[in-house]
């Protein structure tokens, strides 16, 4: 049974859930479901449905509206499914399953989706007619059917935590009198705390369900038709028709359990965070997995874990190397509606240790609000019960870390925005869907002003819908314009331009201030910032066209400006490794246009007091003889120092000198919110100063270290460790989404130094984005990268080739030959040097 | 400046109209003086002294154009490349120091930019160099 190569993969999936589906349409959307043979067994008659909104099918919603699955989806794909056709084994040795038909599929990958079973405690009768579960379409048929019966009027759920709180709002809409029996001395006791609990409580009462705690049932009495009691340890009896189990719930794992494969401590299969489990040739996603000891019985994190495993699917289908994403967890926070009553959790309240507790109960209002907060201010855990609207920016804070500086604001349901700090459009708003700040911005921009459109193009809040409330948040400050500007023509942020640009692709500045600043104007803040993001995202020349009016000057000569109009000229040269004819070629331009020469602080050398139509003439010496432009001028990378390494120095533990000059190579030329600097020393002796530059790498034994965040200049900072031991590719990799995520998120002119402090976080967000990968960017910073890198051109060299674009090196339009008289130079040290004003009298031009 | 004095003015052609980008300037030699000349974005030309007094480089028409408000009305400017002091384009006013600069009469006739061979006012910029 196994495969024959050169046939496509075949991958069986177990279980068509909300997350065995999602892992479908995740591969569909990878394009990996033609490089797949995938066959679906699903245990339920109906393809996926929405499990989260079960309970709307008692308020009418049909099974066909509950659908998950797009007309034509299976088809359309190619995938095979069997309907209420449960598998009953798997049998690893030949990589086949059996169905229950009798059907034995072979497969080359398995992924397990089978969900969770609802926990049924042991009681006597629990197996009796009239006893049901609450987990399917098919459990909701069979309780509608039961309470249609005249002999039924009184139900039970037996379970008061969240599922049981639904349960009971389906029998009081089917008309029946409803009790609930919880074996915790209160409601929701996992979710919510005391305060929380009553009142719950107190609402759930009013609306007429009869809530019974401390509460452990024994036993079920029946007549053979229906339960007629419900029987207590140590309590009067319960007179019921209908009993509706919602005690929890376990992880489905009874296949794995049969096929050999490790089980968590608490059931559940054990997967890594690749989702494989102890077989390598099964994974398993959803309610079933356990990740790191822990089970997750919510959607969110289950679509995640679809998502990586649909990705390292995509790739084994590709034949492609091995992706880094890795499930990275989630939060178990939730928002309800219960019986028409807001509940809502954040983190959660019982391991809030050590934590200030802000509390408002308001019996009379029916709210009951607990915002825990640390002694730095950040949000560690909230319940929020009769009144949820906070819950949205309560969840953001808890997710970023920021710290709150009047939390009870938070709780007052202040504004979205601390205005201190700005908003990161990498901040995830919405977990189901994985969909930032950014995007949603970038979507209300784009004209998605209702909340059922921002839906549609962004898919987020389409999930558990808990993020509902942050898109309505959005939606309000965001299409009224935004609160700390880049100058007075755009109350946007250098970050939000950028996500603004990036997503809606705009090419050009006139396109941007018409539709989010104030036109006609713009000026020497917001032109060359637009500029710079601009070519930032294109890569192209940045002096065609409208870009040309938009650069500062030095970009504008692509040479850096000095005290008296005179340009200086820097060639590149790579990790500070320079050939002796190079050093030639460079001294006899200096030579010939008597330009003052100076090594500099970067390893390179730097030529001054060249006049505007001098720099083509200069550049094209330079670049016959192979050099580059070095990117002086620009907000982008300066210098990558090396020391000499393993070639020469007795302590190089790398080859420093080599790894210099390939990410000198890899970043030249990249715009970015300010300069970058780099450095890469052979060993921990650290000659290239690498912890004093905004990217430095230190050899080590193993590999390379890598350090970010440093800054020499006004206010000195030392880098921080971001990781450790790192090969080479690793290397590339992690400083390709640092530098793509820096130059995504940091304001106009902050180095990468201030860009950390001032992120929440600091080092540990950057390393969950950047190592972690946390936020899913990963993928799309290096691909952004790699767009860099492909279309990397050195600017002087396609300056030179088109006469249009030399046009602009002339002193005077009308006397093209005419030097300016202005200029003056004196000699010093046998060079030249600007001339003094007292000094002009009698000076040579 | 009056109507009088503009049709007194003697100009000199100094470059096509498409030379010039938008929102950008060129410097031109006019009567020995070094004159920054930019096309604006409502499609006007005009003219300023290139040397900016704060540095006493000759260096304004490598500034970038900007548009502000001052005292409730529109200002249009361009930055020093140097160190971003504003000069308003319509007044020679300097935003940020106290400094004037002469203002030139420009125009645009059959696609040629013209600038007047007088400054129309003084500034306290450089002397013209005989
Ligand atoms: C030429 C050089 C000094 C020298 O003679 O050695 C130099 C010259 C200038 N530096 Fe520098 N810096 C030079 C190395 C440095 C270093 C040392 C280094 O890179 O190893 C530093 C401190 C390290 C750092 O940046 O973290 C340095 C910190 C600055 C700063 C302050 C940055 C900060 O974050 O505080 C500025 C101002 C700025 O960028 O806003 C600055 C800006 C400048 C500018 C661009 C000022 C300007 O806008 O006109 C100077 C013009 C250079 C030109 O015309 O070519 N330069 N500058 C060095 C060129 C290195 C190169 O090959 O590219
Ligand atoms: C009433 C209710 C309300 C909920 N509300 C929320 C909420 O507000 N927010 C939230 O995040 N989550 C909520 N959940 C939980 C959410 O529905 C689950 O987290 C999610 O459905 C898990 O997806 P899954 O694919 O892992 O499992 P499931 O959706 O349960 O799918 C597993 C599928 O596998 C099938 N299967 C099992 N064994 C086999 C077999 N041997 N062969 C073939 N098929 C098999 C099952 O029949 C099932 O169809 C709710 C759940 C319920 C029941
Ligand atoms: S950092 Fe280490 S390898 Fe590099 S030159 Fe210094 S001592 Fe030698
Ligand atoms: S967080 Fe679940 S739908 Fe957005």
């Amino acid at each position: 049974m196994h495969r024959t190569p050169g046939s496509p993969l075949r991958l069986v999936v177990i279980g068509n859930g909300m997350v065995g589906h999602r892992l479908l349409t995740s591969l569909a959307e990878a394009g990996a479901t033609r490089s797949l043979q995938i066959t679906v067994v699903a245990a339920e008659p109906r393809p996926a449905y929405d499990r989260v909104a079960l309970s709307s099918w008692f308020g009418g919603r049909s099974a066909e509206e509950l659908s998950l699955v797009e007309h034509g989806f299976f088809a359309d794909h190619g995938i095979e499914v069997l309907l209420g056709d449960p598998v009953l084994t798997i049998d690893r040795v030949d990589q086949t399953v059996a169905t229950t038909s009798g059907r034995t599929l072979p497969y080359d990958e398995l992924v397990l989706a089978t969900g969770s079973r609802p926990f049924i405690p042991p009681v006597a009768g629990h197996d009796g007619p009239g006893c049901f579960a609450y987990r399917t379409i098919g459990d909701l048929e069979a309780i509608a059917a039961a309470a249609a019966r005249p002999t039924v009027t009184r139900g039970v759920v037996v379970g008061g935590g969240l599922l049981g709180l639904e349960a009971a709002n389906a029998l009081l809409q089917l008309g029946l009198e409803t009790h609930v029996v919880e074996f915790a001395p209160r409601l929701m006791p996992v979710q919510l705390d005391e305060g929380g609990s009553a009142a719950l409580l107190r609402h759930i009462e009013q609306l007429g369900v009869r809530v019974h705690t401390s509460c452990a049932t024994e036993a079920i009495e029946s007549d053979g038709s229906q339960p007629t009691r419900l029987c207590f340890d140590g309590r009067d009896p319960l007179e019921i028709d209908l009993v509706v189990f919602s005690a929890g719930i376990r992880p489905e794992d009874a296949l794995a359990r049969a096929a050999g494969l490790d089980i968590g401590e608490r059931g559940g299969v054990v997967v890594d965070a690749r989702m494989r489990t102890s077989d390598p040739a099964i994974s398993a996603v959803g309610e079933c997995a356990v990740v790191g000891g822990r089970h997750f019985g919510l959607v969110a994190p289950g679509y995640q874990m679809a998502d990586v495993a649909a990705v390292h699917l995509a790739a084994t289908a590709f034949g492609a190397p091995v992706p880094r994403d890795r499930f990275v967890g989630g939060d178990l926070s939730t928002k309800l509606k219960l019986l028409g009553v807001e509940v809502a959790n954040v983190g959660s309240v019982h391991d809030a240790e050590g934590c200030t507790s802000l509390v408002w109960d308001d019996p009379v209002g029916g709210t009951y609000q607990r915002l825990d907060v640390d002694d730095d201010g950040r949000v560690r855990a909230a319940v929020l019960v009769g009144d949820a609207s906070a819950f949205g920016p309560i969840l953001d804070r808890f997710r970023t870390g920021d710290a709150v500086a009047t939390p009870g604001d938070l709780l007052k349901r202040a504004a979205l925005a601390d205005p201190s700090a700005p908003p990161d459009p990498s901040v995830g708003i919405c977990s189901c869907e994985n969909v930032n700040r950014g995007a949603v911005c970038g979507a209300i921009a784009d004209g998605c002003d209702t909340l059922p459109s921002l839906k549609k193009t962004t898919r987020a809040g389409t999930g558990c819908g808990g993020c509902v409330p942050l898109l309505e948040e959005l939606l309000r400050t965001e299409s009224t314009g935004g609160r700390r500007g880049l100058c007075e023509h755009f109350e946007l942020s250098r970050a939000e331009l950028y996500d603004l640009i990036r997503v809606r692709r705009h090419t050009s500045f006139a396109q941007v201030i018409d539709r989010y600043g104030t036109a006609p104007g713009g000026c020497e803040v917001c032109k060359p910032t637009v500029a710079s993001i601009l070519a930032s995202l294109d890569n192209g020349y940045i002096l065609d066209g409208e870009q040309g009016a938009l650069q500062d000057s030095n970009d504008h000569f692509l040479a850096n400006i000095q005290k008296d109009g005179t340009y200086s000229v820097v060639p590149r040269v790579p990790g500070g490794e320079i050939t002796p004819e190079g050093l030639i070629t460079i001294g006899e331009v200096a030579r010939d246009f008597d330009l003052y020469t100076k090594i500099t602080g970067g390893q390179r050398i730097d030529l001054f007091g060249a006049r505007v139509e001098q720099l083509p003439l200069i550049w094209r010496r330079l670049v016959d003889a192979g050099f580059e432009s070095g990117h002086a001028y620009g907000k982008s990378l300066r210098t990558v120092k090396s020391c000499v390494g393993t070639n020469w120095c007795r302590y190089g533990v790398q080859d420093s000198t080599a790894m210099a000059i390939l990410l000198e190579e890899r970043y030249r030329g990249l715009r970015s919110p300010h300069k970058i600097k780099m450095a890469v020393s052979g060993c921990a002796r650290e000659c290239a100063e690498a912890q004093s530059k905004d990217v430095g790498v230190i050899a080590t034994e193993k590999g390379w270290n890598l350090w970010v965040g440093g800054n020499g200049g006004m206010r000195p900072r030392h880098a921080e460790l971001l990781a450790e031991d790192l090969d080479d590719a690793s290397l590339i990799s992690a400083i390709d989404r640092f530098l793509e995520y820096y130059v995504r998120c940091a304001d106009r002119l902050q180095r990468t130094a201030s860009w950390i402090d001032g992120l929440d976080g600091g080092i540990g967000h950057v390393r969950d984005v950047v190592i972690g990968d946390c936020l899913g960017l990963g993928a799309e910073l290096e691909a952004a990268m790699a767009a860099h890198v492909d279309a990397y051109e050195c600017e002087w060299a396609a300056t030179l080739d088109r006469p249009d674009r030399l046009a602009r090196f002339v002193t005077f339009v009308n006397a093209p030959d005419e030097p300016d008289p202005t200029v003056v130079f004196v000699r010093e040290r046998r060079q030249i040097r600007p001339a003094r004003p007292d000094e002009l009298v009698g000076a040579t031009r | 400046m009056t109507l009088l004095e503009a049709d007194r003015a003697t100009w000199l052609a100094v470059c096509a109209a498409d030379d010039l980008i938008t929102g950008r300037g060129v410097a031109a030699l006019v009567a020995g003086r070094a004159v920054a000349v930019f096309l604006l974005d409502d499609g006007e030309v005009c003219a300023v002294d290139n040397v900016d007094p704060c540095s006493g480089a000759s260096v304004l028409s490598r500034g970038i154009v900007g548009a502000t408000v001052v005292d409730g009305s529109p200002v249009r400017y361009v930055a020093s490349p140097l160190r971003k002091q504003r000069f308003d384009l319509e007044t020679g006013r300097c935003l940020d120091a106290d400094e004037v600069i002469d203002l030139w009469p420009a125009r645009v006739v059959d696609g040629v930019v013209e600038v007047s061979l007088e400054p129309s006012r003084r500034g306290n910029g450089p002397e013209t160099i005989p």
